[in-house]
């Protein structure tokens, strides 16, 4: 079977790397059935685009036109288009929308068109959600500086701006007043794809929780992976701090969350992988349904990093029209991909912003993402891990020691905390330093307690170096695994180091 | 002040103690649930086993009123690799270690858990010992434990009397509070409150009676279905209970969760093996034969069903183990019977096998005679 697969396009703010990750993950995955690969990308300046990843390679612009050009000389069978992030997906809209995929008998693997849009466009997912009883936030659909003037006085303030189809959520915003909400809400509408984009009763302050989770065609799902952001909503989960697995949830809040994630993934038929963001009450069960992902994301390439779960690898099994309980998991060697991981460790990523090549960029965190890269670190222990990531970073600093903090006075310093920026970790660690209360820094960020105990714990007494190896095995230890995937802890033992054959 | 874990073979890991103080012994055993920890401490079917959690931070949400799966804590002993003692959670009352401490229960933290859980995979489930009194004295302890299989758990963590649990949870069994639409018998083996929780969700009133009750016992209560619970140990020490099963079969639909199951097939002929090192965990895949679905469940065992042993038997392998093939599910059609290795309840684990509770309850609503 010849195959097309859609690469990432170019690598801007707001999408990165990990669309190359995936698809080069996923080209790999389809040669190993069998499929013969062939690659559109406009980026040569990724590993995809490497003769050995495909078995042929078009560096051309990611257009209607130019694709079109390529099914007509390849003749592919099957195109794969949820695997290069949100361009992809918008390419195969629009290559549907132009009769494209009837015209040369081609057949869109994974996902269906039709999944996706009704994830993808804000009033058929309320209505979907609606029908199967998940809770979605009060909501306003703006499509005309008309339709945004006649809310400016009905809606709650704060409230949440996003425009509809953009990367990364460019152009969204939190209004705290009319004024704010006319000056977002007129340049998202120029920025949205589709002229469309929703004003969101705000969340500030709940938690922010994520699952990656996973379908096959035959209707099995699995969780691959939650993950509990450390900076609590109003933060674009690319710029938050991350931890994966949750923290601060019981087994009952867990498994209630996952279910939500997994009545969604059903509801919308996804065929691969997708991920599910939630905003969850820090004193009740409540919970709302914020985004859904209809592909392989940002998130799930951490998600995969985080727990050795190859997500684009399965979902490319998955559109083949694999079953996840005959895929084998390529990391032990003996489960297959039904089996879901159970983490032994922690992971903790924090985002890589630019404000050291943009002096002058406003570094305030909000809905908009404004990193660029980021770093993940796996230890034994949260503190551990999150130095690790720290002195990862290659920023000024090397540990949460900061003097620009150190300088500030007890108003700036609680302005500092309050208010999400880049250097936010560091202020936190700052306040609890100088012998802040929890409870004070907790009602200033609203960073869970828990996160700034471990915080307190890591400026009090910094982890101990590592010195032992251990294995990433998807299994907690409980099967024997094949793959050499190691990070390194302060523990007694290291793991045996496993043999190459 | 200062703990250690040891092995009857002089194999030791020292930690820092966690709860009380003491000696305590039991079944080497690890469980891979990320979460859930007070459930786990408070489940039956963990009787006379230490437990280690393979995450390594545990005590994150501290205990809370609700989800306790028992009223004591079931386990002999906890290990952890570290245990919070300022836990972050709405509901939360109390930090684990202090739970612990007024349980009077003996833990160790502060070890390589994941060295520790590597073992057991390799040299299977043994007798250990946790102890605050030094190296030889766990030592000793861990060579002289009673062997896990010579143990009648059930009979320890059985009810000592009938009670009810009806919509608003524990109740008078002679005094239900409201009416229900159907009664079910629950044979109390180590029952989690979960399992009454699910029922009492779906209408169902449940009688829940001592392990060692006889099949006319159970029938006095004129029940609508019976449940057989999960619960600990060796399913070959339970001949009453398997003839109390043989006894129902026919007569009522009976349920079987986890040991249940067991009881189940030993009652049709079948037999169980121990296994290597058991399947504790919120992850384990099982794959339905009848439709080819596989969900993720909840388990808790050390004991499995032979498969062969069914051949010729009125029951049939409904469900298996992805990972490892072994028994997860078995019917016995005529008999109105069926039962799961797994936890349908969860408490901890996924949500994704509840339906057979609602499925259970069909069946008994088509025998209903009342």
């Amino acid at each position: 079977m010849k195959i097309l697969v859609i690469g990432s396009g170019p690598i801007v703010i707001g999408q990165a790397a990990e669309f190359d990750y995936a698809g080069t993950q996923a080209c790999r995955a389809l040669r190993e059935e069998g499929c013969e690969v062939v690659l559109i990308n406009s980026n040569p300046a990724t590993i995809m685009t490497d003769p050995e990843t495909a078995d042929a390679v078009y560096i051309e612009p990611l257009t209607v036109d130019f694709c079109e050009r390529v099914i007509a000389k390849e003749r592919p069978e099957g195109l794969l288009a949820t695997l290069g992030g949100q361009t992809g997906l918008n390419l195969a809209s629009q290559l549907a929308a132009a009769g494209v995929f009837e015209k040369y008998g081609v057949r869109l693997l994974g996902t269906k068109l039709e999944s996706i849009q009704m994830a993808e466009d804000r009033e058929l997912f309320r209505a979907l959600m609606r029908e199967i009883g998940e809770p979605v936030p009060e909501s306003w659909i703006v499509e005309s500086e008309s339709d945004l003037e006649a809310l400016l006085d009905t809606v709650p303030y704060p409230c949440i701006v996003r425009p509809a189809y953009t990367l990364g959520g460019t152009g969204g915003g939190v209004a705290y007043d009319r004024e704010a909400l006319w000056e977002i809400g007129r340049k998202g509408l120029k920025l949205s794809m589709r002229s469309q984009l929703m004003v969101e009763r705000s969340l500030l302050g709940w938690k922010e929780v994520e699952y990656e989770v996973m379908r096959d065609s035959a209707g099995t799902c699995i969780t691959v992976c939650n993950m509990e952001n450390l900076d609590p909503m109003g933060v674009h989960t690319g710029d938050s701090i991350v931890v994966a697995p949750s923290q601060t949830l019981t087994d009952i809040e867990y498994h209630m969350l996952r279910t939500a994630s997994l009545k969604i993934i059903r509801a919308l038929g996804i065929e691969g992988g997708c991920n599910v963001q939630l905003a969850v009450n820090p004193d009740s069960f409540d919970y709302y349904i914020i985004e859904v992902n209809p592909r392989v994301s940002r998130s799930s390439a951490l998600a995969s990093k985080a727990t050795g779960y190859p997500i684009a690898r399965v979902a490319a099994k998955i559109a083949l029209g694999m079953r996840l309980d005959e895929i084998p998991n390529s990391i032990t060697g003996t489960t297959k991909a039904s089996f879901e991981p159970s983490l032994d460790y922690c992971v903790v990523k924090i985002p890589r912003w630019p404000f050291d090549k943009f002096v002058s960029g406003d570094r305030t965190l909000g809905t908009q993402m404004k990193a660029t890269g980021e770093v993940m670190a796996i230890d034994r222990t949260f503190e551990g891990a999150l130095v690790k990531a720290v002195a990862g970073l290659e920023v000024r600093n090397k540990d949460l020691d900061d003097l620009g903090y150190r300088k500030a006075t007890e108003e700036e310093l609680a302005e500092f905390v309050r208010v999400p920026t880049d250097g936010r970790l560091w202020a936190l660690a700052e306040a609890l330093r100088r012998g802040w209360t929890i409870a004070e820094v907790n009602r200033l960020s609203k960073v869970d307690p828990w996160f700034l105990e471990k915080i307190k714990g890591a400026v009090q007494s910094p982890p101990p170096n590592p010195i032992a190896y251990k294995m990433v095995d998807t299994c907690a230890g409980e099967f024997d695994s094949r793959t050499p995937y190691y990070y390194a802890t302060c523990e007694a033992e290291s793991d045996m180091v496993a043999d190459p054959s | 002040m200062d703990a250690v874990l040891a092995l009857a073979d002089g194999t030791a890991w020292e930690g820092k103690s966690l709860g009380a103080t003491g000696t305590a012994t039991g079944e080497l055993v690890f469980t891979t649930g990320m979460t859930g920890y007070q459930e786990v401490l408070t489940d039956p079917s963990f009787a006379g086993q230490v437990v280690v959690f393979t995450y390594p931070l545990i005590g994150n949400t501290g205990i809370n009123d609700d989800d306790f799966e028992s009223d004591s804590v079931q386990p002999t002993s906890l290990i952890a690799r570290e245990v919070c003692r300022t836990p972050s959670n709405w509901r939360s009352k109390a930090s684990l270690p202090d739970y612990m401490k007024a349980k009077g229960v003996v833990g160790i933290e502060g070890l390589d858990t994941r060295a520790v859980t590597l073992r057991i995979r390799e040299g299977g489930a043994v007798m250990c010992a946790v102890s605050t009194e030094g190296r030889d004295a766990a030592v000793e302890a861990a060579r002289t434990a009673v062997p896990y299989v010579e143990t009648d758990f059930v009979a320890q963590v059985t009810t000592k009397g009938p009670y009810g649990w009806g919509v608003s949870g524990i109740e008078d069994v002679t005094e239900p509070e409201g009416p229900a639409i159907l009664r079910l018998v629950v044979l109390d083996c180590g029952l989690k409150r979960h399992s009454l929780k699910r029922f009492a969700a779906l209408g169902v009133r449940s009688v829940v009676l001592p392990a060692g009750s006889s099949a006319e016992e159970v029938l006095s209560w004129k029940p609508d279905g019976v449940m057989l619970s999960s619960g600990p140990g060796d399913p070959d020490r339970l001949e009453a209970v398997v003839a109390t099963a043989q006894g129902l079969l026919g007569r009522v639909p009976v349920f079987g969760i986890c040991l249940g199951s067991q009881v189940l097939a030993r009652a049709v002929g079948g037999r169980t093996f121990k296994l290597k090192f058991g399947h504790r965990g919120s992850n384990h895949p099982v794959k339905d034969l009848t439709n080819g679905t596989v969900a993720v469940t909840s388990q808790n065992h050390g004991f499995a069903i032979e498969p062969g042993s069914l051949d010729g038997s009125p029951a049939q392998v409904t469900q298996v183990n992805v990972n490892d093939g072994t028994v997860e599910g078995l019917a016995i059609p005529s008999e109105r019977a069926f039962g799961v290795q797994y936890h349908p309840e969860a408490a901890p684990g996924p949500w994704d096998s509840r339906k057979y509770f609602a499925e259970f309850v069909e069946i008994m609503k088509k025998g209903q005679t009342r």
